[in-house]
């Protein structure tokens, strides 16, 4: 009997602190963004609460950061130099998985809330992302190529990094605002929580997504593009005869 | 007033695309281009992605040129047999057109060659226009009586095989000249969203030697077809014709030609010609500095 209790009283400590993990409550909201023809970009407000157990909040600090992902794509990054006075692609590389939508809001500057290693393994902060570059070995291209892909989707809006705009209130509930441009594209998006105390991420939450979708009319005309080229260039024909044969008649008139 | 443009991907003010159609729409009805060579560059300064720009530019042609077709044919100045040998090169002409616009893209270079292709043409033709209409300008004012236009082909088209007789042109030359003129004017307008009648129009009247008053009814009737062809192209191969730009764009230019052909109708032609002449070198030159000058992006996107 001895035996057992010593090691029930080994593992006490182990399920009290696995019990003692926060739990969040995150919801954005609107689970679904349509975009239509005034589509000038959105905002986006994720917000939840966290569920300290024995509702006791921690002594010290607590920090939150939320993400917004989009789907991963492959690309090729191509890259301008000048060339016999002329700016012309000139050297290219891959990357295999790139976000087409990468926002990360947190309460704390990243750098002082994370340390590198986490930061790296949860993929926080644009610099952290892993886009899989392939095709070009040297680690000093590889750098130039990520960096100036960072900063183009960074200047479109594209990828976004704000430190401080993660409000919490009373160390319980937590909101930020995201702003989405009008060129986001479509797919399925998932908003990630992560509640970080001295550096480490105690509990992480991505099951909320977010659907990106064009609706009505633009949906329309995105399918019968992709999906039905030969009517829709028929129709774009007609529409464009049709418009000019009949400014032509009205003109005629006037 | 935004308007989302669903091929595009991005949202734009549709009053300065209506406003940027009917500028291009003036002059076009002043000088009785199409307008795609202006259209085009202004649409990529304003941030529309080049493909989608070149191939919406093309629908646009379409609607701007249909009703002057009509006004020629009733005039009786379509050369109909002139016209279809042109349309049967502009067709080759998009289909080839369309080979070169996939294999640059994938090579990466599709964007410095359609600048490039911009500055060679707009420079060389404004040049020329320049030239032309200044010399005629001066020949005016000095009191001197304008040399009558030589109308005889090149000796270069007289030199090809097989003969036809083109009734309404008035003339006897081989099918294979416009037949090939047309081909280049197609692989222009996939390429370049233009309808290709600033080329046209002086290659006619120099090199052909065709008649002047079946001139331009004759190409704008070329540019109609060949605008269609390379629409469906565009639809079919980079699936980039964004139908909701497109009749912005229709929605300006069409107003835009009216005003400007009665416009035209105040003004001295020669004093015309100069100005088209200033401005498609100013719009070469500006595609010209753009080539050397450091870009905005460095970098550019492309999925795979």
């Amino acid at each position: 009997m001895k035996w057992i209790v010593a090691l029930a009283l080994m593992f006490l400590p182990l399920s009290l602190s696995a019990q003692a993990v926060p739990k969040l409550v995150p919801d954005v909201s609107q689970r679904q963004i349509n975009i239509q023809s005034g589509f000038t970009g959105a905002e986006l407000l994720l917000f939840g609460a966290i569920i300290y157990p024995r509702g006791v909040a921690p002594e010290g600090q607590i920090d939150v950061a939320v993400v917004l992902r989009g789907p991963a794509r492959p690309i090729t990054l191509r890259e301008k130099q000048q060339i016999a006075g002329i700016w012309i692609n000139a050297d290219s590389s891959d990357f295999r998985s790139v976000p087409v939508y990468y926002a990360i809001a947190s309460s704390r500057p990243l750098r002082n809330i994370v340390d590198s290693k986490t930061a790296a393994i949860y993929e926080l902060g644009l610099d952290k992302l892993q886009l899989s570059p392939s095709g070009e070995v040297d680690a000093k291209e590889q750098r130039r190529f990520s960096n100036g892909l960072v900063d183009l989707k960074q200047r479109n809006g594209l990828f976004r990094q704000e430190a401080g705009s993660v409000e919490i209130t009373d160390q319980v509930l937590y909101r930020a605002r995201l702003k989405i441009p009008s060129s986001v594209p479509v797919g399925t998006y998932v908003a990630e929580t992560l509640l970080i105390r001295n550096g480490r991420v105690i509990v992480a939450d991505d099951n909320v997504e977010v659907r990106v979708r064009k609706t009505g009319f633009e949906q329309l005309i995105t399918v019968l593009a992709q999906d039905y080229s030969l009517f829709y260039g028929a129709m774009a024909v007609l529409v464009s005869l049709l418009l000019g044969w009949f400014a032509g008649y009205i003109f005629q008139r006037i | 007033m935004d308007i989302y443009l669903p091929i595009a991907n991005l949202s734009v003010n549709a009053l300065v695309i209506i406003l940027l159609g009917g500028a291009v729409g003036m002059l076009s009805g002043m000088f009785g281009v199409g307008g795609g060579f202006l259209t085009t560059p202004l649409l990529i300064f304003y941030g529309i992605p080049p493909t989608v720009a070149a191939a919406s530019a093309s629908t646009q042609v379409t609607g701007a040129s249909v009703s002057g077709v009509f006004a020629h044919m009733k005039r009786g100045g379509v050369d109909f047999q002139m016209g279809a040998v042109l349309v049967v090169g502009g067709m080759f002409g998009t289909a080839a057109g369309a080979a070169i616009f996939e294999i640059l893209e994938a090579l990466g270079q599709i964007d410095t060659v359609i600048n490039i292709l911009y500055v060679v043409m707009l420079g060389s033709i404004g040049g020329l226009m320049a030239k032309e209409s200044l010399g005629s300008v001066l020949a005016v004012r000095a009191g001197k009586p304008r040399p009558a236009a030589k109308r005889r082909h090149h000796p270069l088209v007289a030199s090809l095989p097989m003969r036809w007789r083109f009734y309404r042109s008035g003339l006897y030359i081989s099918p294979l000249a416009p037949l090939i003129l047309g081909f280049v004017t197609g692989i222009m307008t996939m390429l370049l969203g233009v309808g290709g009648g600033f080329i046209m129009v002086p290659a006619m009247l120099y090199l052909l030697g065709m008649g002047a008053q079946v001139v331009v009814g004759t190409s704008l009737f070329q540019i109609l077809f060949v605008t269609m062809a390379s629409t469906m192209m565009h639809s079919l191969t980079t699936k980039a014709v964004d139908i909701v730009l497109a009749v912005f764009l229709l929605i300006g230019s069409v107003t835009g030609a009216q005003i400007g052909a009665r416009l035209a109708q105040r003004m001295r032609p020669d004093y015309l010609r100069l100005l088209l002449a200033a401005i498609v070198l100013l719009v070469a030159l500006r595609m010209a500095l753009g080539l050397g000058w450091r870009p905005d992006e460095i970098y550019t996107v492309q999925a795979l």
